[in-house]
């Protein structure tokens, strides 16, 4: 195939050509950081939060009426008539848990008056009931047992613990060394020492949204050994044995109303439906930024299928005359296939610039991590593929063009 | 002359239907796209309270020190104050109106026995409150700074609240149980949103919020536990007295100051307090205030989440490419009437009147694209807000306004977009045409 003719062609109709590779370059660069941020997205939603969710529900903010000076009984209450439902495995009462969106954090330092924490965490309470009632993984120390667990009165009462879990994330960020276990760290409120008992393999923090306060420490939570007794609403966490979720999901609530009717619940809602609230934006997006894509590579193929049918349309007489002078229907076809090769060429060589700059752009505005190359060169592959395949159309109905024409007319 | 040229574009677009939909497809895509992204940006992003916006600030004090704000804002400031420095302000009264206030949960027991309680979001707030955000009243009134300092046990309903306790009747006067205490009606709101809730952005802005309003001092009195963000550093005792006593952040402070220079003298007396309690020794460092309106603090407080800046951006970039389609497409169409215009231009056509004609034609599929788009704008928005939730498509709807950009923009862009050919159209030259026919 000969260039020559081609490039001289194309720079009689400079402006067409131009304006093929310019929206093939934006496309480009449009396409592939929506396809990294859809990849970002999704990987974000499927993160762990370490919980056995399929089979486990929250009963979201109960708050008793009235200040109830026997909270603490009521809870025990609650708890023990939760126990014993049939198909619940566990359950305890806690301030927060993983996606919720609201919850506490603290600072933990190695040393007492560190000027910045070494960690920060996510802070759940719970009693020894906590890591069965998640579902969590015990891989070293011990649970909490009940000599451990007191009473918390409020958010504003701020007893130390006799000792906290930490997850595995967290313990190797304080600990390097992996000698986590018995050593004792400071909290940003107290300045007690708390020992570390035990590690769970994973816990995640309730804040998930991509950027938000949680991201920077996704996997730090400690659980603290008390039961939250105030007029805070708090959660049950109850674990469901296999299979039994649906059953214990309407057996819940009901039981803690029989028990009794002076309380609130917000919502019962199984850990499942916690994840599709927390991540619906991210999803949303995902579906927003797909769509998009598709509906960016369309109308940049009809555009091309737009222009080249006016190219051909213009150039009937020349086709046949090519055609009268012995090229074959194939020269014809692969004429507007390389004619559109070195456009989409162009463009992509462009759009990739394009793609790394919006991307550097969006990394300083929107603190993104930065696109992986492979993004950019499978989108330029792509927009060549959607090049060849738009132009084949209107090359073919080129190549249908009978030699006769050039006979015709002046 | 022009509904000549009207009627010649629209004629000429019958001529090639597939260019002519390809290139209103086009345009109506990239105008849906856009205008999705861009009302919903509006909707998140307009003035909640634009008579008043740059007569009300938020001020911050840094009561931390520079050394305590690890992993946090830049600027050393938090977005709340302290109970201390939010009763130093009061009781300064160095504002036209002023004040502190906070969210609570409270159990809120229902009228009718058999039901069960229900959870509502109690804002405590001092009585400037109601004139210092316009809140109007439907029956009976706010309490008064008497009421404050007496703590009295009064609420003021939301028109909602009152709607659902008592049936929109004029309730001033009945008696609501919150927590078990009564609380006395004196006043009913009448229809009242505020897009975002700007004075406290820790309780989603753009959703249900506060319905029930009573005096700061009861809530206080009564322990009211705060809900939203609650930020501790230094020494904390225990209980509710230690978190009055402490430099924990929880409370929203406001101010209205009516002009500029009221603005001015506030900044000073934020500077002047600080440095008074640098010298009472609560302050170990130099003073460190800010204060802004409205429309800096929503900004501040980066209320319009960072997707929605990146579907702005997309939506931006798609409308470029839909529309460069549709200048290559105008490109053939006029061009492949060259004959036409040569043949027009020969009997006597100015390049003025070639140019008119056809940038009337581009004006036409513009409007026809904004028409289409305007569609799927309303397809896009009905999208959004089931893919997404309320923090993002908060009451997001096509309004006159938008339907005016939208149509001005398509036909805008388009003609932009069309100018190239419609030059190229205006040079073709007579002659040539008439020798090639």
């Amino acid at each position: 195939m000969e260039f020559g003719p081609i490039i001289s062609a194309m720079r009689r109709n400079k402006v067409g050509a131009i304006l093929i590779a310019v929206q093939m370059a934006i496309t480009l660069a449009i396409m592939c950081n929506a396809l990294f941020i859809i990849e970002q997205r999704v990987a974000l939603s499927k993160r762990p939060t370490g919980a056995d969710e399929p089979n486990v529900l929250i009963i979201q903010n109960n708050q008793w009426v009235g200040n109830a000076p026997d909270a603490s009984a009521r809870l025990q209450g609650d708890l023990a008539a939760l126990r014993s439902l049939p198909g619940v495995q566990d359950a305890f009462a806690t301030n927060s848990f993983p996606m919720s969106g609201g919850g506490s954090t603290t600072g933990l330092s190695l040393h007492p008056n560190q000027k910045d924490p070494t960690a920060i965490a996510a802070v759940y309470f719970g009693d020894g009931h906590a890591i069965a009632g998640f579902g969590l993984k015990l891989v070293a120390g011990r649970n909490f047992n009940s000599g451990d667990v007191v009473d918390k009165l409020g958010y504003t009462d701020l007893k130390s613990p006799t000792g906290i879990i930490v997850t595995r994330v967290l313990a190797d960020k304080l600990f390097p060394d992996g000698n986590a276990v018995g050593q004792s760290i400071y909290d940003e409120a107290r300045h007690g020492q708390t020992p570390i008992i035990g590690i769970v393999d994973r816990l995640q923090v309730p804040w998930v949204s991509a950027a938000g306060w949680g991201s920077k420490f996704n996997d730090s939570s400690i659980i603290e050994p008390f039961n939250l007794v105030s007029m805070y609403p708090y959660n049950y966490i109850v674990h469901a044995q296999p299979g039994q979720m649906s059953a214990v999901l309407q057996a819940a609530p009901k039981k803690l109303f029989d028990v009794s009717r002076a309380r609130v619940i917000q919502r019962t809602l199984t850990m499942t439906d916690a994840r599709a609230d927390a991540y619906k934006n991210d999803k949303g997006l995902v579906v927003i930024l797909g769509v998009v894509c598709v509906a960016l590579l369309a109308v940049t193929a009809f555009g091309i299928v737009g222009l080249t049918s006016y190219w051909v349309a213009q150039r009937r007489r020349q086709i046949g005359i090519r055609r009268a002078l012995g090229a074959t229907r194939n020269a014809i076809v692969q004429y507007f296939q390389t004619e559109n090769l070195l456009i989409a060429g162009a463009g992509a060589a462009i759009g990739v610039a394009l793609a790394v700059s919006l991307n550097l752009w969006m990394v300083n505005a929107f603190a993104m991590q930065r696109l992986h190359t492979g993004y950019a060169l499978i989108g330029a592959i792509v927009v060549m593929i959607l090049g060849q395949a738009a132009v084949l159309w209107p090359a073919l109905k080129a190549a249908s063009i009978p030699p006769a024409l050039a006979t015709r007319a002046a | 002359m022009f509904t000549y040229y009207f009627r010649l574009g629209l004629r000429s677009l019958k001529r090639n239907m597939v260019l002519t939909a390809l290139m209103i497809a086009a345009i109506a895509v990239g105008i849906g796209a856009c205008m999705t992204a861009l009302t919903v940006f509006r909707a998140m992003s307009g003035d909640p309270i634009p008579q008043k916006s740059k007569q009300l600030f938020a001020p911050q004090i840094d009561n931390w020190g520079p050394d305590a704000h690890a992993g946090g804002p830049t600027d050393r400031l938090e977005p709340q104050l302290s109970y201390t420095d939010v009763l130093g302000l009061m009781k300064a009264h160095a504002a036209r109106r002023q004040t502190g206030m906070y969210a609570t949960l409270q159990s809120l027991r229902p009228t009718d026995p058999k039901q069960k309680p229900t959870k509502v979001f109690v804002r405590a707030a001092f009585t400037d409150f109601f004139p210092m955000f316009e809140v109007p009243f439907k029956y009976g009134g706010a309490w008064t700074a008497s009421d404050d300092e007496a703590r009295a046990a009064v609420v003021v309903l939301t028109q909602d609240m009152n709607d659902k306790l008592f049936g929109g009747t004029n309730s001033v006067g009945k008696t609501i149980r919150l927590d078990n205490e009564p609380y006395t009606v004196i006043g009913v709101l009448d229809d009242w949103r505020l897009l975002p809730r700007f004075y406290d952005l820790a309780i989603r802005p753009f959703g249900d919020g506060d319905a029930i309003f009573m005096p700061f001092t009861r809530a206080i009195d009564k322990h009211m536990v705060n809900t939203g963000s609650t930020q501790c550093n230094g020494d904390v005792e225990s209980g509710f007295e230690g978190r009055l006593k402490s430099d924990c952040i929880w409370l929203q402070f406001w101010v209205e100051l009516p002009t500029e220079s009221d603005a001015q003298n506030y900044r000073a007396f934020l500077n002047n307090y600080a440095a008074e309690q640098q010298r009472f020794g609560r302050f170990h460092w130099p003073p460190h205030t800010q204060l802004r309106d409205v429309p800096q603090w929503l900004q501040y407080r980066h209320v319009v989440p960072s997707e929605v800046r990146i579907l702005i951006l997309v939506s931006f970039g798609f409308l470029l490419v839909c529309l460069m389609n549709a200048m290559g497409l105008m490109l053939a169409k006029i061009m492949g009437r060259a004959g036409d215009i040569g043949v027009r231009r020969a009997l006597g056509a100015s390049r003025g009147a070639i140019f008119a004609q056809c940038l009337i034609e581009t004006g036409v599929v513009g409007l026809a694209g904004g028409i289409f788009g305007l569609l799927l704008t309303a397809l896009g928005l009905w999208a959004a807000r089931s893919l997404l939730t309320k923090e993002f498509v908060a009451l997001a709807h096509l309004d006159w306004a938008d339907t005016g950009i939208a149509v001005l923009l398509a036909v805008g862009a388009t003609v932009l977009a069309g100018l190239y050919p419609t030059w190229r159209a205006a040079h073709v030259q007579p002659a040539w045409q008439l020798k090639a026919q």
